[in-house]
């Protein structure tokens, strides 16, 4: 079987691998660069679980082969945290509110809710649901998800607040 | 859950694409993934080449010409829900994408691949067909590209079959632009959020300067093998005013649709939803008609 050569930028490091060209996005982050953060659910698009950002967009790495990411950015859950494990605003937030219980869906409404937060920082509770819809949680009840991300939202809004006023006292 | 070995090919032309579409055997053409993907995990489908078109630029154009609006077969769903242009010219598109499944999905599926695709209950048919869509089809001909049109009216040959030959690829989209101060609607009903719909309906109107109706446009997804326009009605509705009555033809009209049904739907219930969905659809078609002065 002719494999093809992949290049692709994850979380900021480039790799290159040859890929048969039916392995898919998730087996490759899994197997081919030993990022086991993605979890791989339903594996037909359902289950939300493999989310991750394909240049700073959700995507579903079951329906998207590894050859298809040739020259594209990828962001997957190891990518949100700080270099030094320090957890970003959502992360802390997921973990105070008990956002999270078997952890099986967390990588993946994770990937979704940094994209809406990319996209708004206040956004509405209807809004975090709609956004969450492509995601099954079978633990929470959603209704923990949707405060952490209520509360990440408030958290981020309050840093770019002081940000500046932090500037004008120096 | 793995796909089975094949060929994948990834043209950057549409020249490329249709050679490679009309040349090799046994291939399938890969536009979003979002329906194609899931089958081939499941091997429900199997193929030799898969031609894979998501590096073909020029087919991802989102633009106005000649007063038609033109999209391209591999315009991404999410992209053509967040266009301005969309928008200001079919408001209609954009208020059917919120209810095209999820965000993830629309971020990679496309308009044409939707087309293609042709389930009865998309919503992206319907909108096709209630905005006189015509389908630009290309293929592989004497070392060039040949290319025809084809109204959205011809496009469904029966259940999930869009009437492409062996060796065509569909390439683009054209679609009516309505005055500005038009009506438009869609409404649908499906069982879960972001599902297909079990029935939708998509509304358009204009009216005359006595807020009677000139121009209506009626379009039921859910009920056949592709999107019936309500011709019918539509002109039986041309003249009357925007009001109760209006609203109870289209509606008792749709109630009599010849429809389909399955082990999850009765044909009356179906009949029931076209009839309400319609009277909804419309209703708020007339609520956002800017009357001429």
């Amino acid at each position: 079987m002719e494999t093809r050569t992949v290049r692709v930028v994850v979380n900021g490091t480039a790799y290159e691998r040859e890929v048969e060209p039916r392995r898919m996005l998730g087996d490759f982050l899994r197997h081919d660069l030993d990022l086991t953060g993605t979890h791989y659910g339903c594996e037909h698009g359902v289950c939300g679980a493999c989310t991750v950002l394909i240049d700073g967009r959700t995507a579903r790495a079951c329906l998207t082969l590894a050859a298809q990411m040739d020259g594209h950015t990828l962001t997957t859950v190891e990518g949100l945290a700080g270099a030094d494990g320090t957890l970003n605003a959502l992360q802390k937030a997921f973990a105070e509110c008990h956002a999270l219980q078997c952890g099986f869906c967390t990588p993946g409404m994770l990937m979704t809710l940094t994209e809406l937060l990319n996209e708004t920082d206040s956004p509405t509770e209807a809004e975090i649901r709609e956004a969450i819809t492509g995601n099954l949680c079978r633990c929470t009840g959603y209704q923990p998800i949707v405060a952490a991300a209520l509360l990440a939202a408030q958290r981020i809004r309050e840093q770019r607040a002081a940000a500046p006023a932090a500037q004008a006292t120096e | 859950m793995k796909p089975s070995e094949f060929e994948y090919h990834a043209p950057t032309t549409i020249d490329d694409a249709v050679r490679l579409l009309g040349t090799l055997e046994d291939a399938r053409v890969l536009a979003g993934g979002q329906s194609l993907m899931p089958m081939m995990n499941f091997r429900y489908l199997m193929t030799t080449h898969l031609i894979d078109l998501n590096g073909v630029d020029a087919l991802t154009r989102i633009e106005e010409r000649n007063g038609r609006l033109h999209i391209g077969a591999m315009a991404r769903q999410r992209d053509i829900e967040l266009s301005p242009l969309v928008t200001q010219r079919a408001p209609l598109i954009r208020d059917a994408y919120q209810l095209v499944s999820h965000k993830q999905i629309r971020n990679r599926g496309t308009l044409g691949g939707s087309l293609c695709q042709l389930d009865p209950s998309s919503e992206q048919p319907c909108f096709t067909a209630a905005l006189d869509g015509v389908l630009t089809i290309a293929r592989h001909e004497d070392g060039a590209v040949a290319t025809r049109e084809l109204p959205m009216s011809d496009w469904a040959l029966m259940y999930m079959t869009p009437a492409l030959e062996e060796g065509e690829l569909l390439t683009g989209i054209s679609l009516d632009i309505w005055p500005a101060g038009h009506g438009y609607a869609f409404e649908e009903f499906a069982r879960r959020h972001g599902d297909y719909a079990i029935v939708g309906v998509a509304a358009l109107c204009t009216a005359d300067a006595h807020g009677r109706l000139d121009r209506v446009s009626l379009t039921v997804c859910g009920v056949a093998p592709g999107p019936v326009r309500m011709h019918e009605v539509e002109t039986a509705l041309r003249g009357r005013p925007m009001d109760e009555d209006a609203l109870r033809i289209a509606g008792d009209a749709a109630r009599e649709l010849d429809v389909m049904t399955d082990a999850h739907v009765s044909t009356d219930y179906r009949q029931h939803l076209a009839g309400v969905l319609t009277e909804r659809a419309l209703k708020t078609a007339f609520s956002r008609v800017a009357t001429k002065s």
